[in-house]
């Protein structure tokens, strides 16, 4: 950015020779600002009047350790369920023809359009001891409605999309000629598979996997049905957050809201960092 | 400059006409290529294992939204609709999508833009900005306007001087979808814009064409289709739309309550029919839109196809 | 409308080189004058320049005199030509070249007309309602034709115009070229790196390579005459042999050149000799004078390529050397592989580094 930045000093400069460039970055700007750029001000800003110890004492509190663990845990569990599934999901559906293809490829958007409210007393219904597969399931002595295995569940529902569409594309992009060389020089289906394709898609799998993760710690409509929102053990933080709303206590609920922005922050950096050393060793862009 | 009119005789050169049509970049896939098939056995379980799981974690829960509210038949079902908060949720949804997604639409295709087409400082910060609500836990979402424009907020007491009700009213609302759904349009706009190419555009601005109808006669025709994608998905979420609303909104009951929040005050006191009967519309509205999203692509595939880039 | 570049410079990142540096050249009006070099040699940075697709960090650029820079793309009146066609997808045969007279605001009548009038030139009369991606590319790049000139521009610019085309609709488009241009002696400025294309079509070429404008002239003294290494092996084929300057000439091979006075013994030169300039006959023949310029080696491969004969030789110096022989000398002098023979290189040229002859 400091290389667009001097370029841009430079006299004569222009950002491009379409026109609108004024216009387009006006509005834009006008509209992030008023939109994004000044509620997130407001949280900077009422986070800094709270007292450090204060902030502390909330941050840390068993009721919130335990909704960090089950939130950011069952988002890692559910992140890495979904990487697996959009794996297989993405490389049927781009190297295999069969009917009803269309169909599935549609359907992996549902989680995306449906309302996370909907998701969440479906999976209920479904999940419940008094449900479906909840019933079937009870009688075997596995319970998942109420428990973390409900909340981990949600969370696989609302990333899956996310898991598929990241490597999607980089599958249909990805010709046959390297598995062709592979073929060729005897190396078999499985070991092609693991020893050229799936390097290559480290890099989409990463994002899917943190897409994944990021939205699944902070869900909240499609996992505070079926959670059962026991503090303590089916708390998950953004609900935890809403409570203290409910009862007025702002500065609590702020104290929150800026660990999980945080937590967010170095999840999204960490992917990020491992992106870079992963393109550094495979030369890719 | 001589008329072209004198050049006729001269170039009336035999053009060959090779006819044929142009070569397709035929993008092919795996399964054209039988080398690389793999046995028959592990297509079929691969398959089998991807669609039972499909199956299991969404096809199941789709079920169950339209058994449950089905269960005590039809009447039962309209009846839960015609229920007086109900129809008032509805049209407070109805009103935020109305007013939500045409300012993302303008802010969305603006922005893509703006991204694509133009290379200045900031680029990259823009498009973090973006993707910002991607990161953020709706419940924030909704949080940050409390604080805002709440009564203990930062604008609270200028707010309550003049009377002016956000949080716990509509404008709330409005603003929280605003902010939850903005990237919608956006994300969907500039990968078509991106791969489109700067071309046509260079060629329009060379004949003359001023800004506009660049914009509206050269642009948009291409990248129609995932413009009415992302104002379609962008329309789904806002309806949708339930962590930060639920924050911004009070909950007051046949005011402030939209469809989703509706759906969750009666699984709460379980009027499970009349829930799931509520869900099942934004369930047809997310049916619809991903209909919408395959037409989209097959026509957006159509213009590939013919070799247009 | 002439057009005069006048020390253009651009770069586009801060690191590397500038793409195009102190670009100076004149494109005369009513001829066409070929940025000739090969990819990245910023040939197409200037003719965007040109086109207001750019903007130069220094240097402007005068049309019949008066200097374009301030004035923006839309309205500098200019046809640009694309290597990738970049037509209206969406819009008709028809509805693509009436686009920039749709621009101009030009009555209905008036535009069905000159759109008539385009389409017969280019010989799409009957095409006029398809779409785009129901043509051929030689045909995509007709109607980019019709298009950029149906506005009736006063400069012609092309941006390698037949680069994504067949090679055989390529020249008859070429060819299609070079007559409309008889017929309208409209000012044509042509980009491309297929230098026969460049000696075919132009009036003055200009060479570059790496940013920098090597040599501007006619396609004969481009050709004749090349005034640095690049232009001698760019254009046409070329063997080029190094050498030192000794005792005050160049000793390349086994022969001694001249080089300018006052050059430094020890300065590095490079001769270069076209393989169709070179004599060759058989070693030991009588007539074999051993001179200056004559240089002894053995046939190592010989291909019959039709009209002319290509030999490799190494010569006894170890250096490599093609040369090419018409088809009827050849037959005439009855050579085999392997055999020695003499070559008179007396149409060598000589360049001393950083300096030209």
């Amino acid at each position: 950015m400091a290389t667009a930045a001097h370029i841009a000093a430079r006299p004569g400069w222009r950002p491009g020779p379409l026109p609108g460039f004024r216009p387009t970055l006006g509005f834009t700007l006008l509209y992030l600002s008023l939109v994004v750029l000044l509620p997130l001000a407001a949280l900077v800003c009422k986070s800094a009047g709270l007292s450090w110890g204060a902030f502390w004492a909330t941050v840390t509190s068993s009721r919130a350790l335990a909704a960090y663990k089950l939130s950011f845990g069952g988002a890692l569990l559910a992140g890495g369920i979904n990487t697996v599934a959009g794996l297989l999901l993405s490389w049927v559906l781009v190297r295999y023809r069969f009917p009803g293809r269309d169909v599935v490829d549609a359907i992996i958007d549902l989680p995306l359009a449906l309302p996370t409210a909907v998701a969440g007393i479906a999976l209920t219904a479904i999940y419940a001891p008094t449900g479906t597969v909840g019933g079937f399931l009870e009688r075997h002595g596995v319970q998942v409605a109420f428990t973390w295995v409900g909340v981990v569940l949600a969370m696989v529902f609302v990333g899956l999309p996310f898991a598929v569409r990241s490597v999607q594309p980089v599958l249909m992009e990805l010709g046959p000629e390297l598995e062709e060389a592979a073929a060729v020089l005897g190396a078999s289906r499985l070991r092609t598979f693991l020893r050229v394709i799936l390097p290559l898609l480290a890099p989409p799998l990463l994002t899917g996997f943190a897409l994944a993760f990021a939205r699944a710690v902070g869900e909240y409509g499609s996992i505070v049905f079926i959670s059962g929102n026991m503090p303590n053990h089916t708390e998950i933080v953004p609900l935890l957050i809403v409570t203290k709303l409910e009862q007025f206590q702002y500065q609590q609920a702020t104290a929150l809201a800026v660990v999980m922005l945080a937590g967010s922050l170095v999840t999204l950096l960490a992917v990020n960092l491992l992106q870079a050393w992963n393109r550094r060793w495979t030369g890719h862009a | 400059m001589p008329e072209l009119a004198q050049a006729q005789p001269a170039p009336r050169l035999p053009l060959a006409e090779l006819d044929t049509l142009p070569t397709r970049r035929v993008k092919t896939k795996a399964g054209n290529r039988p080398a690389l098939r793999g046995s028959l056995s592990v297509r079929i379980s691969l398959i089998a294992l991807a669609l039972a799981f499909l199956a299991l974690m969404v096809l199941l829960p789709l079920a169950a939204v339209f058994a449950q509210a089905l269960e005590k038949g039809l009447g039962a079902y309209l009846r839960a609709i015609r229920q007086p908060e109900t129809m008032a949720a509805i049209r407070l949804t109805l009103l935020t999508a109305l007013l939500v997604v045409p300012l993302n639409t303008v802010f969305g295709v603006a922005a893509a833009w703006l991204i694509a087409k133009y290379r200045f400082p900031g680029r990259n910060l823009l498009i973090t900005l973006i993707d910002l609500p991607f990161s953020v836990s709706p419940v924030i979402s909704g949080l940050i306007f409390v604080l805002l424009f709440g009564s203990q907020g930062l604008c609270g007491q200028w707010l309550s001087d003049h009377d002016i009700k956000i949080v716990f009213a509509t404008p709330g609302i409005v603003l929280a979808t605003a902010f939850v759904t903005f990237p919608f349009v956006a994300r969907e706009v500039l990968p078509a814009l991106q791969a489109a190419g700067n071309a046509e555009e260079e060629a329009a601005l060379v004949l003359g064409a001023s800004g506009w109808r660049l914009f509206f006669r050269v642009t948009l025709p291409k990248i129609r289709w995932a413009l009415i994608y992302g104002i379609i998905l962008c329309n789904a979420r806002a309806m949708g739309e339930f962590g930060a609303v639920s924050v911004v909104s009070g909950h007051i009951r046949g005011v402030t309550n939209t469809v989703p929040l509706q759906v969750e005050i009666l699984y709460n006191e379980y009027d499970f029919v009349g829930a799931f009967a509520v869900a099942s519309l934004l369930t047809l509205v997310a049916l619809a839109t991903l209909v919408v999203k395959k037409v989209a692509e097959r026509f957006q595939g159509a213009r590939s196809a013919e070799g247009l880039r | 409308m002439s057009v005069q570049v006048e020390d253009l410079t651009k770069s586009f990142s801060t690191k590397a080189a500038p793409t195009v540096f102190q670009a100076n050249f004149e494109a005369p009006s009513g001829g066409i004058t070929t940025l000739l070099g090969p990819s990245g040699s910023g040939k197409t940075t200037i003719l965007r320049i040109i086109a207001g697709l750019e903007s130069a960090d220094a240097g402007r650029v005068l049309v019949a005199g008066e200097d374009i820079t301030p004035v923006p793309v839309q309205k500098r009146g200019f046809g640009l030509v694309f290597q990738s066609f970049a037509l209206f997808g969406h819009m008709t045969v028809r509805e693509n070249v009436a686009f920039g007279l749709r621009t101009q605001r030009a009555p209905k009548d008036q535009i069905d007309a000159r759109v008539a009038e385009l389409l017969k030139l280019v010989q799409l009369e009957g095409h006029g309602d398809r779409y785009p991606g129901q043509l051929s590319g030689g045909q995509r790049q007709r109607v980019g034709f019709a298009r950029a000139l149906a506005p009736r521009p006063r400069l012609l610019l092309l941006d390698e115009p037949f680069g994504a085309l067949d090679t055989r609709v390529r020249l008859e488009l070429r060819e299609w070229l070079r007559l409309l241009h008889e017929a309208t002696h409209l000012t044509t400025i042509l980009v491309t790196h297929d230098q026969e294309e460049a000696l075919d079509l132009s009036d003055r070429i200009v060479v570059m390579d790496a940013g920098r404008i090597q040599q501007v002239g006619s396609p004969n003294e481009i050709y004749q005459s090349p005034s640095t290494p690049f232009v001698a092996s760019f254009i046409g084929s070329a063997n080029v042999l190094s050498g030192r300057v000794s005792a005050g000439h160049a000793q390349v091979a086994s022969l001694s050149l001249d080089v300018p006075a006052n050059t430094p013994d020890g300065t590095a030169v490079r001769a270069i000799v076209r393989p169709h300039d070179i004599r060759i006959e058989r070693a030991g023949n009588g007539n074999g004078v051993c001179s200056r310029r004559t240089a002894a080696g053995r046939i190592s491969r010989m291909v019959n390529l039709g009209a002319h004969v290509k030999l490799d030789l190494a010569l006894t110096t170890g250096d490599a050397v093609t040369v090419h022989v018409a088809r009827r000398e050849y037959d005439g002098l009855g050579l085999v592989a392997g055999e020695s023979v003499l070559v008179d290189l007396e149409s060598a040229r000589v360049f001393v580094e950083d300096y030209v002859i």
